[in-house]
């Protein structure tokens, strides 16, 4: 028997991360008067480190290494890239609100690393082993992430409520895996998509485990029905970690959805676009009525996002019209581009509630951001464009977000869909523009000005810049998310 | 022809220029953001007059066209023309725009930078949407100056304000959504294009040409506004300043009406002869029974709100009934509307500032003390009643005389607006103006400084000017409702 040593270049930033946290583990642990502000500066730089490396590795074509359980395309290095992006930012805003609680231990931005690491694995998986080891690595350090501030009772409720549905999830996912490769007797997504394509596979088999793989990925999406989790964790959590929750973990549950669904089980897309489409519908229509009576910043940004990943369900079922798969490129691409537009707002939706929160003082009532504008117009405007955007207002991104989505729904003639799309984003539009008049149209209850340390105040400003200027220029974004997948299959 | 942008620079140097005069701050620089806005807003109005001075009345091909690509993935791009439709209402909006600087110069006292700002930005936003022949651009438009005007009602407003704001936005939202479901739709039929000019040549159906058409009716038909959609409106003008109320009436009602030619017609127009008689009946019943209900208003902007919905439903009647009187009487009738509701609003305002009630019951006898104010208000309550040599007559004229051709009994419904119109105007006026003095307040009133006489001064000359002598209004016109006239008896089936 021949030892073939695999080719590691292809994965070489996942195994410069993995070095690297056992690097910052140690350097903690021997360096304990600096630990924290190392572990946290050792972080970015890893962070930052392993985008060049991103860079730097990456192929046009695709590449597979480790006996097929790895792929390299353009698609996994595009979502990568933004995944250290939302990460390195998410840090970045958090770190003061964790000094603040006294909670920025060097074993936070640790399980924050190997919480990459494992988005990192989920995203380049070609196999179910792999996808679900990433997807556990992730999960289990976010639990104790949402759990990191444990002397909070409502910290601590919350990390068990997501420990316990998270693994829940988890085994339903694993339950559908096993009856996927039950029925196709291979875990690897291109051999399960012949023998789907072949129809060798035992076809009721094969739609249980269908069943238990869609509801696994709406979990990790957090999509209706399996969204409970959602509020409560978005609101118990440490913000500074909700923020870590709402934004790069949706990109990587985007990227296991792709693989699974549609990398692995294309044949079968009428199927899961049926089953998708209640999911859909059910996110978008609950998202929007129940933001509504929250009085909770966090809560309503939870409910927000489930309602926005049912828009990137809805471009996600658009692909397939008939059996006819000539439009699934558009469509998936918008579903894209509408979870990176989806993650850019959400890191400054949350960045804000962070400015404003003091020590001894979470700002995470809506009326928390009365009057903001006579505290500090510029994070007003900056807010207020958060808000537009996420309304699907233009010119800023959501708006071409939710065009692009929307587009895909009606290329695929789902007509209706996109009339309760855009019916239920008018009522969605209410909650934000309460969040805009509470700001510009109430007197402040508190006058103190903002205290916040300059660069959250430097990075929060791009971002919401940001929002403004991808809208005025969305082109890039929108080819590179159409480029990223259109080179990874 | 010269090469220069003036389109673009009539949308960005408002909006740019409204960033600029937000970049002065607080109020402690409050002089020299108002000094820049000033200067803003006229510098807007002169990049729009070679428009006029250019513009070649005689083709109704789009002129001053700028194409580039915006957004390549979709096919979108940045395309801006104008036609004889089109065209004046820049003009208009522009020179509306001066008007509001210079009338909130001493009200506003509190964030002045963001009132004028908001105010700029609207501006540039709405040229926008006059000019763009993309859909998308198009929509992005009509949605984002949506923005200036909930903030602008919100901030500076009465003390409902709140209500009437979300209330604004959420209705217009609605409308605008099921429009961009139809942008989509004929995104897709037309293979791929979101070229309004395109659209305009797609050969449709009759089943979708009626849902387009229903979709645009809503997405218009609430900013123009319609009954049974026009509750928003009287709201939105009670408790928006002075200068909401102003851009409110003379501009953004405007869009609606403008999108109906633009759109409705043209793209569908099977669809649009099919349910002209639901329109018209619509626009019969805004003429008519809004009418009444502006009669018996205690409020006087809100009587003037009615009013607008009462002159707007005149509008969509002109439209609808597809001859060349009627559309030509209604756009006459939408830029005398734009002075004349701009101007009586302005009235109201100046009143207000001095009284602080919109009440006629808090009113009686100001002649007596603002002699100077009670001739201008005079003049535009007539204007308002559609008195000849007024613009208010012209436009309501033609389309009268546009109705008697289609249906006499059409005409004769809308002919009531003649009486009706006169009666709701000049009874307010009477009771506000006229009398003796009702109280403390009316006896201490100053008459009207000089800038206030300049605006509405100028506003005078306006509306007599257009009165007596509409044909250089209706001159750049004729082409181009000539053309949309040929191309919607032509069936798309």
């Amino acid at each position: 028997m021949n030892f073939v040593v695999p080719d590691f270049y292809p994965a070489a930033a996942e195994i410069f991360v993995a070095v690297m946290a056992l690097v910052i583990m140690l350097a903690s642990t021997f360096a304990r008067s600096i630990a924290r502000g190392l572990a946290y500066f050792l972080t970015q730089a890893t962070l930052i480190a392993a985008a060049f490396i991103t860079i730097y590795t990456m192929q046009g074509e695709v590449t597979y290494t480790f006996s097929n359980l790895f792929v390299s395309d353009l698609m996994g290095d595009f979502l990568k890239l933004m995944i250290y992006f939302s990460m390195a930012v998410a840090l970045l805003y958090g770190r003061g609100y964790l000094a603040d609680r006294n909670i920025d231990k060097p074993e936070y931005y640790l399980l924050a690393l190997l919480m990459t690491l494992g988005m990192m694995v989920m995203v380049t998986a070609n196999h179910m082993l792999p996808l679900y080891i990433g997807l556990e690595m992730m999960s289990l350090a976010l639990y104790t992430m949402v759990a990191f501030d444990r002397d909070s009772a409502r910290s601590t409720e919350a990390a068990m409520k997501y420990f316990v549905l998270g693994a829940l999830a988890s085994g339903l996912l694993l339950y559908g895996m096993s009856m996927v490769y039950g029925a196709t007797g291979t875990l690897e997504f291109e051999g399960i998509a012949q023998s789907v394509y072949q129809q060798v596979a035992n076809e009721t088999v094969l739609m249980f485990g269908l069943v238990f793989l869609v509801a696994g990925i709406s979990f990790k999406l957090g999509v209706v029905p399996f969204h409970m989790w959602v509020p409560d964790v978005y609101q118990g959590a440490p913000t500074a970690v909700t923020l870590v929750i709402a934004t790069a973990p949706k990109l990587a549950a985007f990227a296991m959805a792709v693989r699974l669904l549609i990398w692995g089980l294309f044949d079968l897309a009428e199927h899961w676009q049926t089953m998708l489409m209640f999911v859909a519908v059910g996110s978008i229509v609950l998202g929007n009525l129940a933001a509504i009576a929250q009085q909770n910043m966090k809560r309503m940004l939870a409910y927000s996002g489930i309602s926005h990943m049912g828009f990137v369900v809805l471009g996600l079922l658009a692909g397939v019209v008939n059996g006819d798969g000539h439009f699934a490129l558009n469509a998936y691409s918008s579903a894209m581009f509408y979870a990176v537009a989806y993650v850019i707002m959400s890191l400054a939706s949350f960045g804000m509630i962070i400015l404003l929160s003091r020590v001894g003082f979470e700002a995470e009532n809506i009326d928390d951001f009365k009057g903001l504008n006579k505290r500090s117009p510029w994070f007003a405007l900056m807010m207020m464009f958060v808000m537009f955007s996420m309304a699907g207002i233009p010119f800023f991104i959501g708006f071409f977000a939710k065009l692009s989505v929307l587009q895909a729904v009606v290329a695929a003639g789902y007509f209706w869909l996109a009339v309760v799309a855009v019916v239920m984003s008018v009522i969605g539009a209410f909650y934000y523009l309460r969040v805009v008049k509470v700001m510009y149209f109430d007197a402040p209850d508190d006058i103190s000005p903002i205290q916040a340390p300059a660069e959250l105040r430097v990075l929060l400003s791009a971002n919401g810049l940001a929002i403004a200027a991808l809208g005025l220029a969305p082109q890039m974004l929108m080819s590179l998310c159409a480029y990223a997948l259109l080179a990874s299959r | 022809m010269t090469d220069i942008p003036f389109l673009s620079l009539a949308i960005w140097i408002p909006i740019l220029g409204g960033l600029l005069v937000l970049a002065t701050g607080s109020d402690r620089n409050a002089p020299l953001a108002r000094v820049l806005a000033l200067a803003v807003s006229v510098a807007g109005f002169i990049v729009t007059i070679p428009l006029y001075t250019g513009f070649d009345a005689s083709t109704s091909a789009m002129q001053f066209v700028e194409l580039q690509s915006w957004i390549p993935r979709f096919n979108i791009n940045y395309h801006l023309g104008v036609d004889g439709i089109s065209v004046l209402f820049l003009l208009l909006n522009a020179f509306i725009t001066i008007m509001v600087v210079m009338a909130g110069w001493q009200v506003i006292q509190e964030r002045v930078a963001q009132y004028m700002a908001a105010f700029l930005i609207m501006s540039g936003l709405m040229n926008g949407i006059f000019s763009a022949l993309d859909g998308v651009l198009f929509y992005v438009f009509f949605e984002a100056s949506l923005i200036p005007l909930y903030l602008v009602i919100g901030i500076w407003g009465g003390a409902n304000r709140v209500y009437a704001a979300i209330k604004f936005f959420l209705y217009t939202l609605f409308g605008s959504l099921l429009m961009l479901i139809a942008l989509l739709y004929l995104f897709m039929e037309s293979g791929g294009s979101f070229s309004i000019l395109e659209w305009h040549k797609l050969p449709l159906a009759i089943e979708p040409q009626v849902l387009i058409f229903l979709a645009f009716l809503v997405a218009f038909g609430v900013k123009v506004p319609m009954w049974p959609v026009h509750t928003w409106l009287p709201d939105a003008h009670v408790e928006a300043p002075t200068g909401g109320s102003v851009v409110l009436a003379a501009i953004a009602l405007k869009l609606g009406a403008y999108g109906f030619l633009r759109f409705s017609m043209p793209i569908v127009p099977d669809a649009a002869h099919q349910l002209a008689p639901v329109v018209i009946a619509l626009s019969l019943i805004a003429v008519v029974y809004i009418g009444f209900v502006a009669l018996v208003q205690t409020d006087m902007k809100k009587l003037v709100a009615y009013s607008s919905i009462s002159h707007m439903g005149f509008v969509t009647l002109g439209f609808f009934m597809f001859n060349q009187l009627g559309i030509e009487g209604a756009l006459v009738q939408m830029i005398s509307h734009g002075f004349v509701s701009g101007a009586m609003f302005l009235c109201i305002g100046v009143l207000y500032d001095r009284v602080h009630s919109r009440q006629i019951a808090d009113y009686g006898g100001v002649v007596h003390t603002m002699p100077k104010f009670a001739a201008f208000f005079m003049l535009f309550a007539m204007a308002n009643s559609g008195l000849p040599a007024t613009s208010g007559f012209v436009g309501e004229f033609m389309i009268v005389l546009g109705a008697v051709k289609y249906n006499f009994w059409v005409a004769f419904a809308a002919a009531t607006t003649l009486i009706l119109g006169a009666a709701y105007t000049l009874w307010m006026y009477k009771r506000v103006v006229f009398g003796k003095v009702a109280n403390s307040h009316v006896a201490e009133l100053e008459d009207i400084n000089a800038r206030e006489f300049a605006f509405l001064g100028i506003l005078a000359l306006c509306v007599l000017a257009m009165g007596l002598y509409p044909f250089p209004f209706t001159e750049v016109m004729h082409a181009s409702v000539d053309e949309l006239l040929r191309h919607v008896a032509v069936s798309k089936l």
